[in-house]
């Protein structure tokens, strides 16, 4: 990176250039849209207080607290208290709630409303560290989000032991594991029409209510449980329950976070196909 | 500064430019002159290094863009016809942010922004949101914001579509001040009167070709005559004068609304047409403009 | 963008009808000036009929939406809870207890979405009510226009879902008829008081504020768990949530448990309405009539 700034510098003198613009590296690239979209959080992040901050809490109490009062610790919530049982999946869910919603419309005002991912693409940035830094954004602020919860699930007396500390990571990883492919859906979204409402109706509400957020997938029937096993928040939920409550093996485990990973690479390496195809053309 | 042979831009099966040779040097400016659909915008954004050349040869700064687009972007300003603020930050982030891609420090950007928001005009509103900002305003941030880097060429894709006439006169000083300070300007529009005062030298494009290039005065001496007779009649009474006058002038186009007579004197060529007992609702001389070389040229008038 | 469908109402046909009308029409149109009500909100209902027509989807997550929560609530949750107290102290199955709570719920969730997202948008970016200002339609036309479009469609909603809890058996009473009056009710006063705060609303980002008072009351009032999970303090303040009186009107009548205090959970939702539709009116006509 350095090298390449300097050969730069010694160009501009050459040809007796004036220009103060050069070419930065990739991941110094990605970070400044990071900075850009921190620059924009910090003068609007109230609005997004409830999204990212309260909505879990409030999920948390109603059915953790609520709902949890009716249901008695038995084999299928692994003989624990219900609210033991639904804090670790309701970070997760929230998590990917989040993300999803941070990936359709903020990212398709970007090329269509707002058209400022076209005014980034003009500077030395190229479209795929745009998109870079758009994941990190969206992997930070999951993130802050997360801790938000972690502590106050914590006043709710939610977490059993120190390994709630690793369910963050896990919400991250699910997050962006389901939020790329929103991207690159929102990249291949010209007239966006219904498109958005319909996948968070029918493809993100069933994703979570079926995903063993609430209720163990044991309890669908057999012929349509494999709907849950290719749900990307179930492999979160599975993780982040392992991490605190324990009762998962290491392949298990290693078989989530592949698929998760392998979600996560598959959507970029689309997404950074459709970012090209939309911003150089 | 800019030479293309032979360019070419395809969108599947649509050619919007098709083989075009251009050269542009150090310090001019430099004018795509051409009715909506030409062709402008697309060798504009190749110049701009984010649109591939479909074919031909393009150097940009000495540089080949499909190679080293990121750094031919870092030395050029660019203003898109289409205004891409953050309408959701204010003036000076919107400068700074922008600077920060050009690999610039806080603290350079911090002057720069403060340096651009005066020679656009926007002090006083270095801290409200873009969104509040008038359409010329926002044309101004646009044009300050494609400065941030001190670029060594500066492209301008329709810069004063769409504005009032104070606001367009107000950013042609700030673009001659420009082009005063060593900035090699390139710059499309379909007005006439922006390409003619701006550019030193400009090229005609109509349907992906290149169709004339020169001087402004060049061009219209070589296509027009010094001046030009415009008669206007009652609706429905154009019919047959066209060739009635064609005899008292060098040649003669039929618009809808209008006859123009090409010829070196309006005023002798018009007591003609009085002499002949034609009688239009209303008459007018004037000089010979890009638009008559483009009407000459193509057979159509500039803006549909 | 699109043009109210209110072109064939020539402009001095409608002024002479309007001259004319106090002394014929109806009581809102004698109270009211001309400028506020033209007796023609009709045409804000057409308008959004035509405009809807081609938004297939409003009307197939109308019939999936009822169907997935109400499966899940089957498979799932009424797995971990078998039995509930309901109405009148009889216990009952968990999805039975749940479903007409969901009704009430979902009837607001679409009534808020319609006048505050929608309305916001016509009303700030699409110019739509200055256009339809330019006619001699008033805001009182727009805002009773407007309403009576959400609770149309809540009613649709409110249909559908009924459908589905009877196709789930979960429809055990003839007085669960009375579910849909109900839910019309509730679409009502949801739609009314969320299209006030429309009128407030300065940018889209503001919406999570709206998400901010909705999912708490979906959540809290005692949509899934009765009112006894709460500390007896806590029951006071769920008491005022409105949705808890909706939520209790649908509960009782699923399972045909009627008693006075129903009475005074419809007149709550009333008042609301009432009150929300006059600020509406006074709103947007302090708004658009400048």
């Amino acid at each position: 990176m350095a090298g390449r700034d300097g050969a730069d510098t010694t160009r501009r003198v050459a040809t007796g250039s004036r220009s103060a613009g050069r070419v930065v590296g990739s991941w110094r690239a990605a970070w400044l849209r990071v900075e850009a979209h921190w620059t924009w959080y910090r003068r609007y992040w109230q609005s997004s207080l409830y999204s990212s901050g309260l909505q879990p809490v409030l999920f948390l109490a109603a059915m953790g607290l609520g709902f949890g009062s009716q249901v008695e610790a038995g084999p299928a919530t692994g003989g624990l208290a219900y609210v033991h049982y639904v804090a670790p999946a309701l970070l997760v869910a929230g998590a990917v709630q989040n993300a999803i919603g941070e990936s359709s419309y903020p990212v398709l005002s970007g090329f269509k409303w707002q058209q400022d991912y076209y005014a980034v693409t003009a500077t030395p940035v190229t479209a795929g560290q745009l998109l870079g830094g758009q994941i990190i954004w969206i992997a930070l602020r999951v993130g802050i989000a997360c801790v938000v919860y972690a502590i106050i699930a914590l006043l709710f007396g939610a977490w059993l032991n120190a390994g709630a500390l690793l369910v963050v990571p896990v919400g991250v990883l699910a997050a962006v594991a389901c939020g790329v492919p929103i991207m690159a859906v929102a990249a291949t979204t010209y007239n966006e029409g219904e498109r958005f409402a319909a996948i968070f109706r029918f493809l993100v509400m069933p994703m979570i209510l079926f995903s063993g957020t609430f209720f163990p997938i044991e309890q669908i029937p057999g012929a349509v449980r494999w709907l849950a096993w290719i749900s990307p928040v179930w492999h979160g939920t599975e993780l982040a329950r392992g991490v605190t409550l324990g009762g998962l093996g290491i392949a298990p485990a290693l078989g989530h976070l592949a698929f998760l990973g392998a979600l996560f690479g598959v959507s970029a390496v689309l997404a950074r196909r459709y970012f090209y195809r939309r911003l150089v053309v | 500064m800019v030479e293309a042979k032979a360019l070419v831009k395809r969108f599947g099966d649509f050619e919007a430019v098709r083989g075009i040779d251009v050269q542009v040097r150090k310090g001019e400016a430099f004018g795509f002159l051409g009715p909506n659909g030409a062709g402008k915008s697309s060798t504009m954004r190749m110049i701009a290094s984010t649109s591939p050349r479909s074919d031909g040869d393009l150097r940009v700064l000495g540089m080949d863009p499909d190679v080293d687009g990121p750094r031919i972007r870092a030395r050029l300003g660019s203003v898109p016809q289409q205004d891409t603020l953050d309408t959701e930050l204010t003036v000076r982030q919107n400068l700074q942010i922008y600077g920060r891609y050009f690999g610039m420090s806080r603290a350079d950007v911090r002057r720069k922004a403060t340096e651009l928001m005066e020679f656009a005009q926007l002090a006083e509103r270095a801290d409200g949101l873009v969104d509040a900002l008038s359409g010329g305003m926002k044309r101004r941030l646009t044009i300050a914001r494609s400065l941030v880097n001190d670029p060594d060429l500066l492209l301008l894709d329709e810069p004063t579509t769409g504005l009032d006439p104070q606001a367009r006169h107000m950013l042609w000083d700030r673009l001659f001040r420009l082009k005063a300070g060593g900035v090699t300007l390139i710059i499309t529009s379909h007005y006439m009167d922006e390409v003619e005062q701006l550019c030193d030298r400009l090229v005609v494009m109509d349907g992906g070709h290149i169709v004339a290039e020169g001087s402004p005065s060049e061009l219209i001496a070589r296509y027009s005559t010094r001046e030009v007779l415009e008669l206007r009649f009652a609706p429905g009474e154009q019919g047959g004068i066209a060739e009635q006058v064609a005899e008292f002038g060098e040649r003669v186009e039929e618009l809808p609304d209008r006859v123009l007579v090409y010829t070196g004197d309006g005023e002798r060529a018009l007591e003609q047409v009085h002499g002949r007992d034609v009688r239009p609702v209303s008459s007018l001389v004037r000089r010979s403009t890009l638009e008559d070389v483009f009407l000459r040229l193509t057979g159509r008038t500039l803006v549909d | 963008m699109r043009t109210a469908p209110t072109s064939s109402t020539t402009a001095p046909d409608a002024a002479a009808q309007s001259a004319t009308a106090p002394a014929r029409r109806g009581p809102l149109l004698r109270m009211l000036p001309a400028p506020l009500y033209a007796g023609r909100a009709r045409a804000l209902l057409e308008r959004s009929a035509m405009v809807y027509s081609r938004a297939w989807l409003v009307f197939v997550s109308g019939v999936v939406e009822p169907l997935l929560y109400l499966l899940a609530f089957q498979v799932g949750f009424g797995k971990l809870v078998e039995q509930v107290t309901g109405p009148g102290g009889q216990p009952m199955s968990y999805v039975a207890f749940v479903a007409p709570a969901l009704l009430a719920a979902s009837a607001m969730n679409g009534a808020v979405f319609d006048s505050t997202f929608n309305v916001f948008f016509k009303f700030r970016y699409n110019k739509t009510y200055d256009a339809i200002l330019a006619t001699p339609l008033g805001p009182l036309d727009i805002a009773l226009g407007e309403i009576g479009w959400a609770v149309l469609r809540g009613g649709l909603y409110a249909l559908a879902f009924l459908g589905v809890m009877a196709g789930f058996g979960l429809v055990t009473s003839p007085w669960a008829l009375l579910l849909l009056p109900v839910a019309l009710l509730v679409s009502f006063a949801f739609s009314a008081v969320g299209m006030v705060c429309a009128t407030f609303l300065k940018s889209p980002a503001q919406f999570d504020f709206v998400q901010l008072a909705v999912m708490p009351m979906f959540l809290l009032s005692t949509t899934f768990y009765p009112l006894s999970v709460y500390p007896e303090p806590l029951q006071y303040a769920v008491q005022c949530l409105p949705l808890y009186h909706g939520v209790e009107l649908t509960r009782g009548l699923a399972v045909g448990v009627l008693d006075v205090s129903m009475l005074g959970h419809a007149a709550y939702l009333l008042a609301l309405a009432a009150v929300g539709a006059y600020f509406t009116a006074k709103r947007l006509a302090r708004l658009l009539l400048r």
